[in-house]
């Protein structure tokens, strides 16, 4: 059975050359193809803060609460990629991202992308996840849209009726989002403890002391953290930590310079970016996470010297792929197209 | 014209395409697409027409419902080859950053394999447009279509041979990367095309399983009228495109350039000869859709990746800054360019008797 399958599934892509027949079937039904989503519903959570739930197309499987995708839209008429977190259960029966305006792109899904619209969807990916099957005492420390992993886990716990021992500090500012689905969790569960500080009415930071006072027991706990770098350099406990964006370095000696990339010549001023200097200059080299882990960026160094923002290490070799969304020029630069 | 002339001309083309460039967007992005679900839907609607014909073999219907298939089928090639393919291979929606969409990756309904052709037509002839000697486009390594091409006793048979191309030009297409002349002066070897023999063999392998092994056999025992409807299709998308295409460099006016001329050009220079080697052809949306805009081929060889969509809204600028500039602007109808070309192959088959030189302007 399997063979005849494989045989007609051949015969079915030579009848389609050079296409796929999936390009045929995509024109009535778009999910056939991989690597997409549609977006099924939206839901407002918060000013500026939107739920879009997805259907994924053929050969998604499933995430483990935690993970990321990297999802593409049209924004300007330019597919532009960027990495979300997966708000939903992998036990619930959609999958959700929880979307923030923060940029040009996130503001396009927030606000500009209406239900039906078809986007492409890679698959989940990432270790800020909780083990399976192991016993834990977790420690969630989140703020702002970093609630959003947490809440994929917080979610598979109240779905699944294994809610562990769980002690939960929020940050956030004004509008916490999910915060009736929280309260109602803490309330569900015994076992879960919330604290919320909204940072614009209290003045409470995250310190050890602090710790000590919310969760005596902290030390003893696993610990997670997910949210913007300064608070992930402030954690007063060893944790597993989730950020969006790549933690970079600070550059003190930034070498101003020219970079050629294919036929384009850019002014760099050491420090920004190269797959931003080049999006800025109107060019679209290829990307995916922006974050250093896909390599979807990666070009070639033919001569001079780039910089990794996140180590600081310098990188000089020709012949080197480097990834243009975490290095920087320094000084001047030549890659390949 | 003078040299800063020529430099104002090719700073004034400059601003066109960074206008172009700043507008591009989501209307642009819906218009491939959009071009592209057409076209696929025009595909799959013509090949389930003429299967639907099959059944009413016997009846009246039979001719007019097959033919309406092979015309959708036909159709849709010509969209794919031209307005699709053509130039998604120019990279002129590379700017999307979308892989479904993009230069690198795309292929096309065609015998050529479109890596070879990016080089062949791209490179070559975008680059060398004209320039006898360089451009292989300039006759196609066959044809004399310039009376600066030295006569030979075989292009007493061009107008024959010229019918053939026009009937097969995608065979023509698939082999142009590949250097007949070198081949002929034994500066290339058998051995050192091979590859791309390779290449061929193997894209028209897959176009020839499909249109004429595959679709009729699922169609039973009419296999042959399917086989024949693909025929005509196939047919009908190399008589269009050869058709178009010969209106791009050959009609009357045209210039073409020696290796001597071009040497040390600058980029108004390079401009200019794009403007003075290329032809348009005069017509409605409908057919400038169905030449690929290569009815805009001076806008095209001006701004090779600018979207295709494009075109027709540069085309006035493009042509009021030629007469500004004195540069002759070559538009006609397609009855007047393809006419004059067929003209020019016919009277070249014979040696030219007195050479006339065209003046550069």
């Amino acid at each position: 059975m399997k063979n005849v399958a494989s045989m007609v599934a051949r015969v079915a892509s030579l009848i389609a050359t050079p296409l796929v027949p999936a390009d045929y079937v995509s024109l009535v039904r778009p999910l056939v193809l991989a690597n997409r989503a549609r977006v099924e519903a939206v839901r407002d959570e918060a000013p500026g803060v939107r739920t879009l739930v997805l259907r994924p197309g053929r050969g998604w499987r499933t995430h483990r609460a935690g993970q990321h995708v990297r999802i593409g839209v049209a924004v300007d008429g330019r597919i532009a990629t960027r990495t979300f977190t997966i708000a939903s259960s992998p036990d619930s029966r959609d999958l959700e991202i929880t979307v923030k305006v923060q940029g040009r792109v996130s503001r396009a899904l927030v606000e500009a992308t209406p239900v039906g619209t078809i986007i492409s969807l890679s698959l989940a990916s990432g270790e800020f996840t909780i083990p399976e099957g192991a016993p834990i005492r977790p420690l969630f420390i989140t703020a702002g849209s970093g609630i959003t992993p947490v809440m994929s886990m917080l979610r598979t716990f109240a779905l699944r009726g294994t809610m562990p021992d769980v002690a939960h500090v929020h940050f956030a500012r004004e509008h916490v989002i999910f915060n009736a689905e929280l309260r109602a969790l803490a309330a569900a569960h015994p076992t879960y403890g919330l604290t919320i500080i909204d940072t614009s009415v209290d003045p409470r930071r995250l310190t050890a002391a602090l710790l000590a006072e919310l969760v005596p027991d902290f030390a003893t706990r696993t610990a997670y953290a997910c949210g913007p770098q300064r608070l992930l350099e402030q954690l007063p406990v060893q944790a597993r930590t989730e950020h969006f964006g790549a933690v970079l370095a600070p550059v003190a000696d930034a070498a101003p310079g020219l970079v050629q990339i294919g036929a384009a010549k850019l002014r760099s001023d050491g420090r920004t970016p190269l797959l931003r200097l080049a999006e800025e200059a109107g060019l679209a080299p290829r990307h995916g996470c922006r974050m250093g882990i896909c390599h979807t960026c990666d070009v070639t160094l033919k001569s001079g010297c780039v910089r990794d923002l996140r180590t600081g290490a310098r990188i000089d070799e020709p012949g080197t792929k480097i990834q243009l969304c975490v290095c920087a020029a320094s000084g001047d630069v030549a890659l390949s197209d | 014209m003078t040299t800063q002339d020529i430099e104002a001309f090719g700073r004034e083309l400059d601003i066109i395409q960074r206008d172009v460039v700043a507008s591009l967007g989501d209307s642009d992005r819906h218009y491939i697409r959009r071009a592209i679900t057409v076209q696929r839907s025009l595909a799959l609607g013509g090949r389930l027409v003429i299967f639907a014909s099959l059944p009413l073999l016997a009846t009246p219907l039979f001719v007019p419902v097959i033919a309406l298939g092979t015309l959708s089928l036909g159709v849709a090639k010509i969209l794919e080859n031209m307005e699709i393919g053509h130039n998604i291979l120019h990279g002129q929606w590379d700017w999307m950053a979308d892989p479904q969409i993009h230069s690198s990756t795309w292929e096309w309904d065609n015998v050529c394999p479109a890596d070879q052709w990016k080089h062949s037509h791209n490179v070559m002839h975008h680059t060398w447009t004209n320039v006898i000697g360089k451009d292989r486009d300039v006759g196609y390594d066959i044809l004399r279509v310039t009376d600066k091409q030295p006569w030979k006793p075989v292009y007493l048979l061009q107008p024959v041979y010229n019918v053939v191309l026009a009937f097969l030009f995608q065979w023509g297409v698939a082999m142009h990367d590949i250097d007949l002349g070198a081949l002929r002066r034994k500066e290339l070897s058998v051995d050192d095309v091979r590859p791309l023999l390779r290449g061929i063999a193997k894209k028209a392998g897959k176009q020839l399983v499909k249109d004429y092994v595959l679709w009729p056999l699922l169609a039973g025992p009419f296999f042959l009228p399917v086989l024949l409807a693909n025929l005509v299709a196939n047919g009908m998308r190399n008589l269009w495109s050869y058709a178009i295409i010969f209106c791009g460099h050959f009609p009357d006016g045209a210039q073409t350039f020696s290796t001597m001329s071009i040497e040390g050009e600058t980029r108004g220079e390079w401009y200019r000869r794009q403007v003075l080697g290329s032809c348009n052809i005069s017509g409605g949306p409908l057919f400038h859709v169905m030449s690929g805009n290569l009815s805009h081929q001076i806008e095209h060889h001006l701004f090779p990746d600018m979207p295709s969509n494009r075109y027709p809204q540069i085309a006035p600028k493009v042509e009021a800054l030629c007469a500004t500039y004195g540069i002759h602007y070559n538009k006609g109808s397609f009855a007047r360019q393809l006419g004059t070309t067929m003209r020019t192959i016919l009277r070249l088959a014979l040696p030219s008797r007195a050479r006339k030189l065209a003046v550069a302007a």
